[in-house]
């Protein structure tokens, strides 16, 4: 014990002093935790204006915005949109949100933050290689909107790149230098992501504190892993196909590309009269791309199931129904993902056979995410629930995860996805599920652990306003989109009327622009509360919310090394709440044995 | 407050049920007009199921969120673990699942399945931002194509020597189908990945550069219908349409031949 | 024999057995491969490494799996196998025979050898470097190019990504030998530094005679 109260000294006196090292070329967890939360943030501004942009188009697409045509120049021509812009819109906005905000925020951000608190550690395993990390995404960051300034702007094909119109430089603008620029933020973001990964895993494995068995992490910290596992094992799937895109495109070389392209009337011939390229295979990049794309909602929804067990079980005072299968569930989750991405690509033109085996599994995959609601509904049942903002946000996960999921068995199925794939039914699906959950998510773990990245609480009464108008305006903005993906609306479309049979759907688009703009205004409400409560926020004591994990032993914010003495160790699982035997409506982890404990 | 707080939960989903059930009132698929009705009714019975499940546990968190608030001196059940009721619902989704599962591989099948072969052969090759329909004419074989002489005016680079060929009739954007009878769609792209998507007949197939697929179905009513591309395929997607018309099959060939003139 | 590598440490670190945090060593949080608990079953930089090594495992079977598609594909055309490679191939696995016969004569405090040994270690490595690029200009001579055919692109692709995670590998090499000669590691650290890199350089060995076996052996 002296000794390691000895050491704890130890690690204060290392805690670097200038502030260049202290807060900028950190290695301390806690601060590139915050580190990656901010840069995400912003990244989140430029993509939730670009899809604002996207919804202005879809409801008014002859509407003049000359307005707007003074702010950005090259995207309209004499006020109306040009469709290289809408066609850069869409695809950056995907890129950005899934990689560069909903894979950062919750898992770079709040990964960071909380792992060595929960398990009970002073830091990550590897903290260089941690600042590391945070440097080369934000090089990554840089690249990616850098892009938008080259050559004929941002890359246009998709955030799927689907060759060859991401390869051919002359299929869409974007596809001249946009691209390239597109793939070297991706790998900067990869190798980034991977270091990350790396620290994870090795954290939670070998890093607990005395007592923290596996079955003892919070959810929280087990999604983190699956994560970090989930990351390592398909990233370099597209690390690979975009070195192999990055060849197609600049040397040459036909991977993707097979021959006989000929692009407006021109064969794409070589000096030789011979096509440039031959034999490739478009398919394999979209193979390549979904082993990936599809383990990565996983990686953006994880964290979000973890988020919400922790925050439903503190704010209603119960303990967590069927830990056990809550694990499972995630661990079938994290396994079933990748054996599903051909439900990516049922009309692709792949084997129908193929077809088959990847609707069964992604079927299969319902099981599992459905015990994770029905456990969630067992914990509300019979609980008493305090509605703070965490806690609306981790309700809000919870809706919807369920409407989200309940269409992914419409498409799951293969034969009704060929009526509505590339539909914006699909689109409707995925912003509910894997965008929403993920999204409301990251803000409840923002309210729950405040207190741990600035020392305060964010204010309550911004809190819940930003909740409800978040709430109702999400529904509003994607759940409409089922009806007119049901209708036929094709997504990525820069006007949709010119399709006489989509002309009446102007007015349900119309109305989803307005309740897009809305929720995108709300966000105000948030950075407004995120600034002011970092600042001039209530200060928070060390435990808050009254809840039970490592995290709460600690001064808020925690100091260099996370605990001033030795680390606490613990006792129990992270969800004892309102034992009848116990004095106190919460025995947090690390509080000694209770007499009935004693007993098994 | 906090009683407000919950009641608001539950009265934002129950809102939702409601607006989305009163919503689906309406018929929002296009009309069907070729034999794929599995497609709608699989769309029909999932909707109803999972509807069904959309509302119980939309109700469900709102009886809960409005119901087990927090009181002075109430104290949460400690319940935990139960087993047999875990065992119970996930068994009850699995046998759900299952039985959906087992419908759509059979519907799957059935959509993918070799065509007849009186089959009415067609060629639909996409290029930027247009749909070539190929007919094979009298000889009911397709005339060989070499991308290496495409050209403006011969956009799929039909090889003119060969015989075959010699009566292929081409027409831009147009295809004619005849009504009951099945149609063997050879879809084909000259540049990047496309999608021949004809909404009211419940087809869609990306259109892959370097392969030709092979789908098939039956139109079943006569009429004007929408082609439309459903994989962005550059800037001219969204205007990369074309007409279907269906035809009383007798009066197909007269149809076409009128067309290419 | 003894030599600076086995001299004069102890100041800088304590002797193992009273070191806090248990025999692992410290619950330091500025270096990174202090962080190891006794209850749990892993050295934390080995297992990091290891999991490093299934991330280059994955992109590597992401590769085979292209490489398996593509074959299939009617332009394919084989590429001559450069004698060369069987030169480079030995001299990598040479390289890391060197560099456990130096961690053995290190085991044995024996500095001048291991010294000579990772000298040895190193100047094979860079052997196969400078071979791999007369590979590649051989092959380019020969008119097989990047993008000549698929077999050449995975070629030129496959040992181009490979080299470039030995390139990693070397600047590791040349950190680690830097900091031995800077006296940064205890007695028992030596070995486990170099435990380190052995594994990762094994590992290099290993996926180069899978590349090559991939693209030339089948």
């Amino acid at each position: 014990m002296a000794h390691t109260e000895a050491h704890a000294a130890e690690a204060h006196a290392h805690a670097p002093q200038a502030f260049i090292w202290r807060y900028v070329f950190s290695k301390d967890h806690k601060v590139i935790g915050v580190q990656y939360y901010v840069t995400a943030m912003f990244m989140a501004l430029v993509a939730g204006l670009l899809a604002m942009l996207i919804r202005l188009q879809l409801a008014w697409p002859e509407k003049d915005w000359s307005a707007l045509q003074k702010i950005i120049p090259g995207g309209f021509d004499s006020g109306v949109m040009r469709p290289e812009f809408y066609t850069m819109l869409f695809t950056m906005h995907g890129t950005l949100m899934v990689f560069f905000v909903l894979s950062t925020a919750p898992v770079s951000g709040f990964g960071n933050l909380l792992i060595p608190l929960q398990v009970g550690t002073r830091d990550m395993a590897f903290p260089f290689l941690n600042g590391l990390s945070f440097w080369t995404f934000l090089c990554g960051c840089v690249v990616i909107l850098t892009s938008f300034f080259v050559g004929a702007g941002a890359a246009g094909a998709g955030w799927t790149s689907y060759p060859p119109l991401s390869a051919l430089r002359g299929a869409v603008p974007g596809s001249d230098i946009g691209q390239t620029f597109w793939i070297a933020g991706m790998v900067l973001f990869i190798a980034s992501f991977t270091m990350g990964g790396l620290n994870f895993v090795t954290t939670i494995v070998n890093m607990r504190t005395k007592g923290m068995s596996m079955l003892r992490l919070p959810l929280t910290m087990w999604a983190m892993l699956l994560v970090a596992i989930l990351g390592l094992l398909s990233f370099p799937a597209l690390t690979g196909a975009s070195l192999m895109l990055l060849l197609d495109r600049h040397f040459g070389t036909s991977f993707f590309l097979p021959a006989g392209l000929v692009l407006n009337n021109v064969p794409v011939v070589g000096a030789n009269g011979q096509f440039l390229h031959k034999g490739g295979s478009p398919l394999l990049w979209q193979h390549l791309f979904w082993f990936l794309g599809h383990p990565e909602v996983y990686i953006l929804m994880l964290p979000a199931l973890g988020f919400t067990s922790d925050i439903l079980t503190t704010f209603c005072r119960k303990a967590l129904f069927g830990y056990k299968a809550m694990v499972g569930a995630m661990l079938a989750i994290g396994g079933l993902s990748f054996i599903v991405w051909g439900h990516h690509m049922f009309v692709s033109g792949m084997s129908p056979y193929l077809g088959m085996a990847f609707a069964v599994g992604t079927i299969l995959i319902a099981v599992p995410s459905a015990v994770k609601v029905f456990n969630w509904l067992a914990t509300l049942w019979r609980s008493r629930i305090q509605y703070r903002t965490p806690m609306l946000w981790a309700m809000g996960v919870v809706s919807l995860f369920i409407s989200g999921g309940l269409s992914g068995i419409w498409l799951g199925q293969g034969a009704p996805d060929i009526q509505l794939h590339d539909t914006f039914f699909v689109i409707a699906h995925f912003h509910l599920i894997m965008a929403g959950a993920a999204l409301f998510g990251v803000f409840g773990a923002t309210a729950m652990w405040f207190p741990k990245m600035f020392g305060r609480t964010m204010n309550e009464t911004l809190g819940k306003l930003h909740f409800w108008f978040t709430f109702v305006a999400y529904y509003g903005t994607f759940f409409p989109m089922h009806y007119i993906g049901l209708a036929g609306h094709m997504r990525r479309i820069y006007d949709p009327y010119q399709y006489p049979y989509l002309k009446n759907l102007q007015p349900l688009n119309q109305f989803i622009t307005v309740s897009a703009i809305v929720l995108g205004v709300s966000q105000i409400l948030f950075f407004v509360n995120f600034f002011w409560s970092a600042f001039k926020g209530q200060k928070a004591s060390e435990n808050p919310w009254n809840a039970n994990g490592l995290e709460w032993t600690t001064a808020s914010p925690p100091p260099h090394g996370n605990w001033p003495g030795a680390i606490p160790e613990v006792h129990r699982w992270p969800y004892e709440y309102s034992n009848p035997s116990a004095p106190t409506d919460h025995v947090m982890q690390h509080e000694p044995p209770m007499a009935v404990e004693a007993g098994h | 407050m906090a009683k407000l707080q919950g009641l608001l939960f539950g009265l934002a989903t129950l809102v939702l049920v409601v607006v989305a059930t009163v919503l689906f009132m309406k018929d929002w698929l296009p009309p069907l007009k070729s034999d794929r009705v599995g497609i709608d009714h699989a769309i029909a019975i999932t909707l109803v199921v999972t509807g069904l499940v959309f509302i119980v546990t939309n109700l469900l968190l709102a009886w809960f969120s409005y119901h087990y608030q927090d009181h002075e001196g109430a104290r949460a059940a400690y319940w935990h673990d139960n087993p047999r009721l875990e065992w119970t619902w996930t068994l009850v989704t699995a046998g759900i699942l299952a039985v959906f599962l087992f419908n759509a591989l059979h519907l799957w099948g059935q959509i993918n399945s070799p065509p007849p072969a009186d089959a009415v052969l067609i060629e639909v090759t996409g290029q930027q931002f247009a749909w070539n329909v190929r007919y094979p004419g009298k000889d009911g074989v397709l005339g060989k194509t070499d991308h290496l002489i495409a050209s403006q005016d011969n956009p799929i680079g039909l090889v003119k020597d060969d015989p075959a060929a010699k009566d292929d009739i081409l027409l831009l954007n147009q295809l004619y189908l005849p009504k009951d009878k099945p149609v063997r769609v050879e879809v084909r792209s000259m540049d990047v990945v496309h999608s021949f998507f004809l909404p009211n007949f419940r087809v869609k197939q990306d259109a892959m550069p370097g392969m030709t697929i092979e789908i098939w179905f039956v139109p079943k009513e006569t009429g004007d219908f929408d082609i439309a591309c459903a994989q962005h395929c550059g800037l001219g997607h969204y205007r990369m349409r074309g007409q279907v018309h269906v035809v009383p099959a007798a009066e197909l060939d007269k149809a076409v031949a009128e067309a290419a003139q | 024999m003894a030599t600076d590598f086995f001299e004069a440490r102890a100041p800088l670190a304590p002797p193992v057995a009273e070191r806090p945090g248990g025999p692992a060593g410290p619950v330091s949080i500025d270096d990174g491969d202090g962080g190891h608990r006794p209850w749990t079953a892993f050295d934390p930089a080995q297992f990091g490494l290891w999991a490093f090594l299934g991330t280059v495992t994955m992109l590597f079977i992401g590769f085979t799996s292209a490489y398996i598609v593509r074959r299939t594909a009617l332009d394919w055309r084989a590429l001559p196998v450069p004698r060369l490679l069987w030169w480079n191939t030995g001299a990598l696995i040479l390289s890391g025979v060197a560099l456990e016969a130096g961690r053995a004569r290190g085991r044995a405090r024996d500095g001048s050898a291991l010294r000579a040994c990772l000298l040895a270690s190193g100047l094979l490595a860079l052997l196969f470097v400078a071979g791999q690029f007369q590979a590649w200009r051989l092959l380019s001579r020969a008119g097989f190019f990047l993008a000549s055919s698929p077999h050449s692109s995975f070629f030129y692709l496959l040992s181009g990504v490979h080299l470039v995670h030995l390139g990693g590998g070397l600047v590791w090499f040349v950190l680690l030998r830097f900091r031995l000669r800077a006296r940064v590691y205890s007695d028992a650290g030596v070995d486990r530094a170099l435990s380190l890199f052995a594994t990762y350089w094994h590992f290099l060995a290993l996926l180069w005679v899978y590349v090559v076996v991939l693209v030339f052996g089948f």
